[in-house]
């Protein structure tokens, strides 16, 4: 197990992985979203509320899942640079950060289009809301301390260090419709109870939240690929590589 | 692992449990301010800011909802089970208000006792069903208070 991990850490190794897995996880995505929209848009029916309004619930929710979720892989990549100094880790988390940010913004974008039809207001000072928005200030915050550093190894210990303390806004994000009285509604399908959605509609929406996830894996594949080139110019793997083409 | 990575991973640990405690006591301080609003029960209780903007949420009283006057103003009820407050609003609704819906006001207390909103949300739910189900939810409970 440890010799697969090391094995799996490796500059080289990774970048030949991970090239062999895009195609499959480009074909797992693409059906998904055909999918997962398809069951959203058309077969889940319209909500006895918000009529046909709820169905932004398919990219909002996801999205919202997807920019915590991104960020609990930067913080754990955080800690493994820290402790183990593991170049794939420095860039598993650089990487992530365009990606997670892009989630963040998406989840805030289609909340504010739904909460002024809803609410009857595009933006509010709730604690959801705010936490949220936090959360794309230290996404941002992670892409522009990278780039501010010129040595990049230095520079992903900074990075790490500053995901691993954002790491505490997670739970506050989570709980904020539980600790205090908030416009945002509380959970509906994360919670010990039963989800208070129906089938017809939990279903499109749990194989959105996949299709996200592998799209997430897809496109950091595909960064990370991009920067081990970036970072290790001058090794000879990458010699190798582009002397074969 | 070596000493040295122990002593880094306790390190972090360390550090997150400080902030983590800080930020406790920093939010626990700041409770009131990140609260989004306060409950009828609350003003009865004289929680709430006097001549001041606040914002008041609660459910909305079956068959509260009036419209005195020129129209434009709604006249309604907030509950939270406990105590109530009338509400007064000039303006547009949101898509979502509804008799029995949570709503969330902004405004003061006028000098006659009742809210006067300057803005009023509709708070959402986290339940999501079609409607026939909703319908045959609330004939359901409706065959059950008859046969009480």
């Amino acid at each position: 197990m440890f010799l697969w991990f090391h094995k799996f850490g490796s500059p080289p190794h990774f970048y030949r992985i991970a090239g062999k897995w895009l195609p499959w996880l480009g074909v797992t995505f693409g059906l998904l979203l055909i999918a997962g929209l398809y069951g959203g848009l058309i077969y889940a029916p319209a909500d006895y509320q918000q009529g046909e309004s709820f169905r932004i619930i398919y990219i909002h929710v996801p999205a919202a899942w997807m920019s915590l979720f991104v960020y609990m892989v930067m913080a754990f990549c955080g800690v493994v640079i820290i402790v183990w100094r593991m170049k794939l880790a420095e860039v598993v988390l650089i990487s992530s950060a365009p990606i997670g940010a892009s989630f963040t913004f998406l989840a805030l974008a289609t909340g504010s289009l739904w909460g002024k039809p809803m609410w009857g207001a595009w933006w509010v000072w709730d604690a959801r809301l705010t936490s949220e928005l936090i959360l794309l200030f230290l996404y941002l915050g992670v892409i522009g301390l990278h780039s501010a550093i010129d040595d990049k190894r230095i520079a992903s210990r900074a990075v790490a260090i500053l995901a691993i303390v954002g790491v505490v806004n997670i739970p506050i994000i989570h709980y904020s419709v539980e600790w205090w009285n908030t416009l945002h509604q509380g959970p509906t399908v994360t919670k010990f109870d039963k989800p208070s959605i129906d089938m017809r509609m939990l279903i499109p929406l749990l194989i959105m939240a996949l299709a996200f996830k592998i799209y997430y894996v897809m496109a950091l594949f595909q960064s990370c690929r991009a920067e081990l080139l970036r970072r290790e110019r001058n090794s000879k793997w990458v010699e190798e590589l582009s002397g074969s083409n | 692992m070596t000493p040295a990575r122990k002593k880094r991973l306790v390190l972090i640990g360390l550090m997150l449990a400080g902030i983590g405690i800080g930020l406790t006591f920093a939010l626990k301080a700041l409770d009131e301010n990140i609260m989004f609003f306060f409950t009828p029960t609350e003003v009865a209780q004289g929680k709430a800011p006097i001549n001041k903007l606040f914002r008041l949420g609660g459910m909305v009283v079956d068959g509260s909802v009036s419209r005195p006057g020129d129209g434009l103003t709604v006249q309604f009820d907030l509950t939270d089970n406990g105590e109530q407050v009338t509400v007064r609003y000039t303006g547009i609704l949101p898509d979502l208000f509804r008799e029995g819906q949570g709503i969330i006001a902004n405004g003061k207390i006028g000098d006659d006792g009742n809210f006067i909103a300057q803005e009023v949300l509709a708070k959402h739910d986290e339940n999501y069903m079609p409607p026939e189900i909703a319908e045959a939810m609330k004939k359901a409970s409706e065959a059950k208070a008859s046969v009480n």
